[in-house]
């Protein structure tokens, strides 16, 4: 549906995508997971014809981009990443506006949007500016489906919204799957990773990997170790200056430890800690999530990238 | 490590926006050197209740003392001993990391013998000397945020007020940024950090969260979860708001 | 068709409902009007004037009397000395010194020329010289009256002739002025305001993004404000002919015709400015130094073209309001048709056609 090969893109001095290739398949959850400045923005604006790349080709349902731009953009509901509404403009009148710009009406499509519409429509005549985040999003996704696209473009949907809204989202985003909408979305929590068939990690307009979510953690997960105790910096300080640790860093309450391979078990560890003079220590062997991959991915990268 | 100092002590803090109630009947306190987190969604009453204990607004009612001063007569003293930084860093993006750190001392009339201590400190902590004549504007949001964080200290204040503080960070950026707050609190600062991140939540020692400007629970992370049968805090908050949301709804 | 109306009626909710936004369309030009109606006023009115009579005879009498009575002028004081005329200036009040020198009235007899010394407060340039021309005018019309043949050298030389508004009505003068200054305003300002606005809301993407073409936006963005710019325009003459007796003299249809061409003009130079500007702030720069005073300056509405250095004149002559100034004040105040003014008219139209070429080129189908 989606297809990325060698897309590059820079502005001045700084590389914000180099030579990127992926493929969306129809139908589609895809997730582009990274932090700011990753080059998320870039690889969306390029795929709906804002941005021209400046080497490779991008197509969508089989057209070029840059030269068939405007089928595209018919073809695409794009949803940037501040939620573009108009502030003064209430709910419905933002909803039959947008509507209207891609010669529809809000009846003519009310089935799509409607599971999410009806949780906003009693707010109907409220001005958007008066929204919450949650209903915000709600109304943009509303906005970006109301022309019945065939690939849903979504920027950062869940930033600055709730942990309910953004669990809300995502089911929403399933749902809009199911209906047959392909969707690529970008991201910079990693949990929403888990949400999507496939995703790429991205870093410094670099993919990391790129896969499911499971394969992703299988094929690079490392085994670490959850470690507490109670003086948490000086954990931190004393693991980092200890031989043995390949790394170290805080995760909630735990410390994911990575020891050097053939290195120390669960005895040594708690016996240099204890010779530290730590107190009540946890340890205990951890499950690698998409975090830790991330990490890991990042720190071989830069590597690489010194070598290089 | 917790001693048993009360740096924060509120007692039914109430405060109304004409018939809007912000913040209804809070209760807690936060010991010194504790990392101390508020959680709730936008609109939850976060916001209004940290204005209120850095001096920035009055409440409608209740006792309320930072550092043992007074919010409603002390709030200038408040002012004095307490740091602040923000999700938009308070930077001053045309300025070098060096000129920033000036101004700053300057509003905290900080001895030149200690604001040069604390430049040397930051160029330690970053492993950048050449760091100090860099225009912020062209530093990575990682090191803004290291900036912010120490800018936000640069007077040894016993309290440090966070206002949503790592959003869109890189993991290990983000990771360096919980080492530096793990240290301000090893040497006895408290840590008071506000969020609607959820896993922000889980590396504070102790958490409240913010339902519709009521505290919903407060307690430790490990407890929270054990308590509402989570796996994590993003679980034990969709449990409480949903909960809420059904009371009213 | 249903896309374009969604637009307009869009636009319309935008205007309608910022309150800043309606104050600047509907009460600038009717506070400007009045404000330079009746504030910002050069009209020469009971100015306040000293004489140094050094003759004290009839004649210098009875010029002082044909000064004083004409209404312009009021006498304040009569000095003794040379030292008190600088003195007097400095105290601010006075605009004028009449000098007559000693024996006046025996040497315009004996000689047939007398000498008058005519000092003006020039610190307002504009008010000075038509003071002074007045002054000579009236002690013209005075000597001609006495003594036809007489002639009176002076050494104030001005040489300023008023048509079309011999009673030197300010307003007269400020009301085309007045309008190029405000069309832009609504015009250009307000346009390239609110196509910037889209820009940094980020609603530009999702335009962009749709199926609405270039034109088709800017075409939607326009109409709103061509149709408010319009209704500013005529509320600009009604109030000019209803609180200052300002006259159409010549046809209204083609005054607004004319009108329409302008606005459409300023309209797409704010296009023009939304298509460079990044953001609403350098928008609103852009048109206020780029647009507004030049307009303001060099058009001919606060100082005359004549009696600016070439360079200027030459910059005087890409202003578009300065072209639209000489049409107004040819339609309403000589009353001339079409053929005095199409030479104007064809310029603002090879501007219009020039800038909507260009803006319609530069307006991007992307962002970068």
């Amino acid at each position: 549906m989606i297809r990325f090969n060698n897309v590059s893109k820079s502005y001045g001095d700084v590389q914000a995508v180099s030579d990127i290739s992926f493929e969306v398949k129809e139908h589609e959850l895809f997730g582009l997971i990274g932090p700011d400045g990753a080059g998320k923005t870039t690889l969306l604006r390029m795929l709906v014809s804002l941005l021209l790349p400046d080497f490779g080709s991008i197509s969508l349902a089989g057209c070029n981009v840059v030269g068939n731009y405007r089928k595209v953009r018919s073809l695409v509901g794009y949803m940037p990443g501040r939620f573009s509404l108009y502030q003064d403009l209430s709910v419905e009148e933002n909803l039959s506006f947008f509507a209207s710009v891609f010669g529809s009406s809000i009846a003519e499509n009310y089935h799509l949007i409607e599971p999410i519409y009806k949780q906003i429509e009693p707010f109907r005549k409220r001005r958007a500016g008066k929204l919450s985040g949650g209903m915000k999003q709600k109304l943009a996704l509303s906005c970006a489906l109301i022309h019945k696209p065939v690939v849903l473009v979504l920027d950062e949907p869940t930033t600055g919204v709730d942990a309910v809204s953004r669990h809300e989202f995502w089911d929403m985003l399933d749902n809009l799957k199911k209906a047959g909408i392909t969707i690529i979305v970008s991201t910079p929590y990693m949990d929403e990773a888990s949400r999507c068939d496939r995703v790429a990690l991205i870093q410094q307009g670099c993919i990391l990997s790129i896969d499911t979510p499971g394969s992703i953690v299988q094929t690079h997960g490392k085994q670490h170790w959850n470690i507490k105790a109670r003086e948490r910096y000086k954990l931190i300080t004393d693991l980092e200056a200890w031989e043995q640790t390949a790394s170290v860093y805080p995760f909630g309450q735990y410390l994911h430890l990575k020891l050097k391979s053939g290195g120390a078990g669960r005895n040594e560890i708690i016996a240099y800690l204890k010779r530290n003079n730590h107190e009540q220590i946890e340890a205990c062997e951890g499950t690698p999530g998409i975090e830790d991959v991330f990490i890991d991915l990042m720190t071989e990268n830069d590597k690489k990238q010194i070598e290089a | 490590m917790m001693g048993n100092g009360k740096v924060i002590e509120v007692k039914n803090l109430v405060k109304k926006f004409g018939n809007f109630v912000a913040n209804d009947h809070l209760t807690f306190d936060v010991h010194r050197g504790e990392i101390f987190g508020f959680l709730g969604a936008n609109g939850a009453g976060k916001t209004t209740a940290m204005r209120i204990l850095c001096g920035l607004s009055k409440p409608t009612s209740g006792e309320i003392t930072v550092n043992g001063f007074d919010v409603y007569r002390q709030s200038e003293a408040i002012k004095r001993t307490i740091g602040y930084m923000s999700q938009k860093f308070s930077l001053y993006e045309d300025m070098t990391v060096a000129e920033n750190m000036r101004f700053y001392a300057g509003i905290y009339k900080l001895p030149r013998s200690k604001r040069l201590k604390k430049e040397a400190e930051l160029r330690d902590k970053l492993h950048m000397p050449e760091i100090m004549n860099k225009l912020v504007g062209s530093l990575p949001l990682g090191w803004k945020q290291k900036l912010a964080f120490s800018i936000a200290l640069i007077h040894d204040p016993g309290i440090v007020f966070l206002d949503e503080p790592t959003g869109g960070v890189d993991p290990i950026t983000r990771r360096q940024f919980w080492k530096l707050i793990y240290e301000a609190s090893a040497n006895g600062i408290t840590v008071f950090v506000t969020t609607h991140y959820m896993d922000e939540a889980e590396y504070c020692d102790r958490v409240t969260i913010m339902v519709d400007g009521r505290i919903e629970a407060l307690d430790t992370p490990a407890q929270l979860m054990q308590t509402y049968g989570a796996s994590s805090m993003n679980d034990v908050f969709l449990t409480l708001a949903r909960k809420a949301k059904k009371a009213v709804g | 068709m249903n896309r374009f109306w969604g637009f307009i009626r869009k636009e319309f909710y935008h205007i309608f409902r910022d309150a800043r936004t309606l104050i600047i369309i509907l009460g600038i030009p009717v506070s400007q009007l009045l404000l330079f109606g009746y504030v910002v006023n050069t009209e020469v009115k009971d100015v306040k004037l000293a004489v140094y009579d050094q003759s004290k005879d009839d004649v210098t009498t009875r010029i002082i009397n044909k000064l004083t009575s004409s209404g312009y002028f009021e006498l304040v004081k009569n000095l003794d000395s040379d030292n008190d005329i600088e003195a007097i200036f400095k105290k601010g009040k006075i605009k004028e010194v009449l000098v007559f020198e000693p024996d006046f009235a025996e040497k315009l007899e004996r000689e047939g020329s007398a000498d008058i010394q005519l000092l003006a407060d020039a610190t307002d340039p504009n008010v000075a010289r038509m003071v002074a021309m007045y002054t000579q005018n009236i002690i013209n019309s005075f000597l001609k009256q006495e003594q036809p043949l007489a002639t009176v050298p002076m050494q104030v030389n001005a040489s300023i002739k008023m048509y079309y508004n011999e009673q030197l009505r300010s307003v007269f003068l400020f009301v085309p002025g007045l309008m190029a200054l405000i069309m832009m305003l609504v015009s250009a300002l307000m346009s390239s305001i609110s196509i910037t606005r889209e820009k940094e809301l980020g609603t530009m993407e999702v335009l962009l993004v749709s199926p609405l073409k270039p034109i088709h936006i800017i075409i939607g963005k326009v109409i709103p404000y061509l149709l408010i710019a319009f209704v500013d325009s005529l509320l600009i003459i009604l109030m000019g002919n209803l609180v200052f007796n300002m006259p159409v003299n010549g046809s209204l249809l083609l005054l607004m015709g004319e009108c329409f061409l302008f606005i459409f003009l300023s309209l797409s130079l704010g296009i023009l400015i939304s298509t460079v500007a990044p953001t609403q702030l350098i928008a609103m720069f852009m048109s206020m130094i780029g647009l507004m005073l030049p307009t303001l300056l060099l058009s001919g509405f606060v100082f005359p073209i004549e009696s600016m250095p070439e360079v200027l004149q030459w910059f005087s002559a890409i202003m578009p309001a300065r072209w639209f100034n000489e049409i107004v004040k040819n339609i309403m105040l000589k009353g001339v048709g079409f053929m005095y003014v199409w030479k104007q008219t064809f310029i603002l139209l090879a501007m219009s056609v020039f800038i909507v070429f260009v803006s319609v080129r530069k307006f991007k189908i992307r962002l970068m």
